[in-house]
């Protein structure tokens, strides 16, 4: 291949491979955490107050039953499905509570539900805006009748919160919205919250809920963990959580304080900068083409080949 | 540049043949399970689940399905751009692979889509979300499958300037006789058809070069995005795939697969339609490959040390051996295509070719599946539905490329080989049995 045509190849890739490359080299330092959003509401569950009555489970169901239209799950020996009951979350069931046993004194509950990051992967993944983040509430929140079913929300989220109605034609994505629609907007606090009977669920102002948490930390320190899992997990979180045992056992894994999504904005911002990479290969590429394109006419209206691929033709003989 | 219309011809032969009916089999089988699809939900017919939402037809139908449909894009660079023009012979058959490949990855992704009916948001300014990748990738798949179907049209219009009619009363025909045009109407309708595309083709040829150069820069921003995709999953995404460098690794192996591709379907269709081999133009691109994949490789283990997750790579155990697989066909086919003798050797330069494209589909599909761990409880193998709906969606393309290689000129003209070679060549070679020479 003639020295010309190798240049022109490597500004091709080039250009292209700059973009990214300096994308990955400027993610490798550690992002800063953006603004905490510590007005936002949430809600903190304490796992060594929950008694595991399922209160919230029902009265989630009943009142959000419009918003996805979540269905009994029967048990396998309730034929009727007079009895509710769901194994995960699921496209039927936004909140659930499980047991984790140790042993005979060592055990705990755990409830499972959106855990409304403050810099949510759902949120920066969707590519139809169908999933949004309240910037006043910090609600995260899914609108059907924009999302598309694309389940990109599912591959994003470290939690595997968002479920998808797999048994449906017509299905959408069923998460917690801390009943943004329904109890939130009727009474003020969400109805897990509302319904607890030994007030497992604090629901209010992040700021607040941190509070209590640390107080509880402080008051009985051999009762819990000494961490409020949520406050630093991938950015933060508006869910936050108390608990006796260690919470990856409960099925809250170990995660970094770097949000997967400020991660990956940043490399394609780096390379999207106001469209100026893709517009500038695409203006490099004309022009190569065209002076290609000329002089290979005029190469051709001559009958004089000689120009080309000199490198290739020694190996053809 | 597209105006070379000798370069191509149209393969002749009876379009019924039996590969044809085995392919439409499995046309139909896979279409049956969509119907079921669409009835039951995605959940009837698919094993994916929460924890796996995306199964087979994300990672096989698009992340692969457009890799190996890169042959028209790594081509194009290497006519357009490094001023190849004797590769010209291979861009249209490429060309033609890349638009049933992105084609059926969109088609794939209509099924896949829970909210298909929703899919109109992708061009409603007000909901678009430009921090997704896959926003990006839905666009720029969408633009440049448009833009393939323009690339390709230049063999369309030729074919419709040479019409005579034949087909379209043969078909009339077969549906009901009364359907059958009266020559009267059928000469006018021609006529105006041929002035038309006449008109249409030295125009399209003026501006072609700026819709072939989208075709180039449309590929490099999605096929890298492909990669971006899965940046998002850091906590599920196994350490050994997971990187800030995925978008240059999509980007760089789609280019190498497209080259590999290019030379297994050269050799494929050259056996099966009984032409002759191009191997000057198949070795001078298998002369490519190694220096784009030593890049990769250098990129991947160099990463891989740096993140200090070398040792993990040479454990041994099932994400390192998927690694070490993956690594092994590329290197090795790589390795093998260094030497000049191999390059010459059609068998060898097939094997090769297959242990790239494998090795190279093998890196999509770990990092999309086989490397994609949301947690415990959770497993995925596609089911025999699912896996049907796949085989249906390549099935279609197999015999769609085979009937429009009959259509129209496509394939490369033995007798106009090789533009920028010696003229001994062009006596060695006898026309193909069968072959209609098409001239301008």
């Amino acid at each position: 291949m003639s020295k010309q045509t190798r240049r022109t190849f490597l500004k091709t890739i080039g250009l292209g491979g700059a973009a990214i490359m300096a994308a990955a080299g400027g993610v490798c330092q550690a992002s800063e955490q953006s603004g905490v959003n510590n007005e936002a509401l949430g809600m903190l569950y304490d796992a060594t107050m929950c008694v595991g009555c399922k209160a919230c489970m029902t009265v989630c169901k009943r009142v959000n039953s419009d918003f996805g239209g979540l269905s009994f799950e029967k048990a396998p020996f309730d034929q009727d499905g007079i009895w509710d009951a769901p194994q995960d979350l699921s496209g039927s069931t936004r909140t659930l509570i499980k047991l984790y046993k140790e042993s005979d004194d060592r055990w705990s509950y755990i409830k499972y539900s959106c855990m409304h990051c403050q810099k949510p992967s759902c949120v920066s993944v969707c590519p139809v805006s169908a999933m949004t983040r309240d910037k006043q509430t910090g609600i995260v929140d899914y609108n059907k009748d924009t999302c598309i079913g694309c389940r990109y929300c599912q591959v994003g989220c470290s939690f595997n919160i968002p479920k998808f109605q797999w048994e449906k034609s017509l299905p959408q994505i069923v998460k917690c919205d801390l009943c943004k629609n329904t109890n939130l907007k009727e009474k003020g606090i969400s109805a897990c919250a509302e319904t607890c009977p030994v007030g497992a669920i604090a629901f209010g102002k992040r700021k607040d809920l941190l509070e209590i948490a640390h107080n509880r930390l402080k008051e009985n320190p051999g009762r819990y963990m000494q961490h409020v899992y949520g406050e630093h997990e991938l950015g933060g979180t508006n869910h936050l959580y108390l608990a006796g045992v260690p919470f990856d056992k409960l099925g809250l894994p170990i995660l970094p304080e770097n949000a997967p999504a400020e991660f990956s904005e940043k490399i394609q911002h780096t390379i999207y900068k106001g469209f100026v990479a893709p517009v500038a290969l695409y203006s490099t590429l004309c022009f190569i083409a065209l002076k290609n394109q000329k002089k290979h006419e005029g190469s051709h209206n001559g009958a004089d080949h000689d120009g080309e691929n000199r490198g290739e033709r020694e190996e053809h003989k | 540049m597209a105006g070379h219309h000798d370069e191509f011809i149209r393969l002749e032969g009876k379009i019924f043949t039996k590969s044809f009916f085995f392919l439409l089999t499995l046309v139909l089988i896979g279409f049956f399970f969509i119907g079921v699809r669409y009835v039951k939900g995605i959940g009837a017919v698919s094993n994916m689940s929460d924890g796996y939402p995306w199964g087979i037809w994300i990672a096989y139908d698009v992340a692969t399905g457009t890799a190996i449909a890169c042959g028209g894009y790594a081509v194009a660079i290497l006519i357009y751009i490094r001023n190849h023009m004797k590769y010209h012979p291979l861009i249209r058959s490429a060309l033609l692979t890349s638009l049933f490949g992105y084609g059926l990855a969109g088609f794939s992704v209509v099924i896949d889509l829970g909210r298909y009916w929703n899919s109109y948001g992708f061009f409603i300014p007000s909901r678009w979300q430009i921090n997704s990748a896959m926003f990006e990738v839905a666009l720029c798949v969408m633009t440049y499958t448009l833009v393939l179907v323009i690339e390709f049209l230049p063999a369309v219009l030729w074919s419709l300037e040479n019409s005579r009619g034949v087909t379209i009363r043969k078909v009339a025909d077969w549906l009901h006789p009364r359907l059958v045009p009266s020559d009267d109407r059928l000469s006018s309708g021609l006529e105006w058809v041929r002035s038309s595309a006449a008109w249409l083709r030295p125009r399209l040829d003026k501006v072609l070069v700026f819709f072939i150069v989208l075709g180039i820069t449309l590929p490099t921003m999605h096929q890298s995005s492909l990669g971006s995709l899965l940046l998002i999953a850091a906590t599920k995404l196994n350490p050994l795939w997971h990187t800030g460098f995925l978008p240059l690794l999509f980007l760089i192996n789609c280019i190498y697969i497209g080259y590999a591709i290019v030379i297994l379907e050269s050799i494929i269709s050259s056996s099966a339609f009984k032409r002759p081999i191009e191997l000057n133009e198949l070795s001078g691109l298998s002369r490519i490959i190694p220096w784009l994949t030593i890049i990769w490789l250098s990129v991947r283990v160099g990463d891989l040390v740096y993140r200090g997750q070398i040792a993990n790579a040479l454990r041994f155990d099932f994400y390192s051996c998927f690694f070490l697989i993956e690594f092994l066909l590329v290197a090795g086919g790589s390795i093998i295509l260094f030497s000049p003798r191999m390059r010459r050797s059609p068998r060898w330069l097939f094997i090769t070719a297959a242990m790239l494209v494998l090795g190279g589909a093998l890196y999509r599909f770990n990092v999309y599946l086989i490397g994609f761990n949301p947690g415990q409880g959770w497993h995925y193998f596609p089911s025999f539905a699912e896996l049907m709906i796949t085989v249906g969606v390549v099935a279609l393309e197999l015999l769609g490329y085979q009937v429009l290689v009959k259509l129209f000129p496509v394939l490369p003209n033995p007798k106009a080989h090789g533009h920028g070679e010696s003229q001994h060549h062009h006596k060695e070679q006898n026309i193909p049995h069968g072959a209609v020479h098409v001239g301008k």
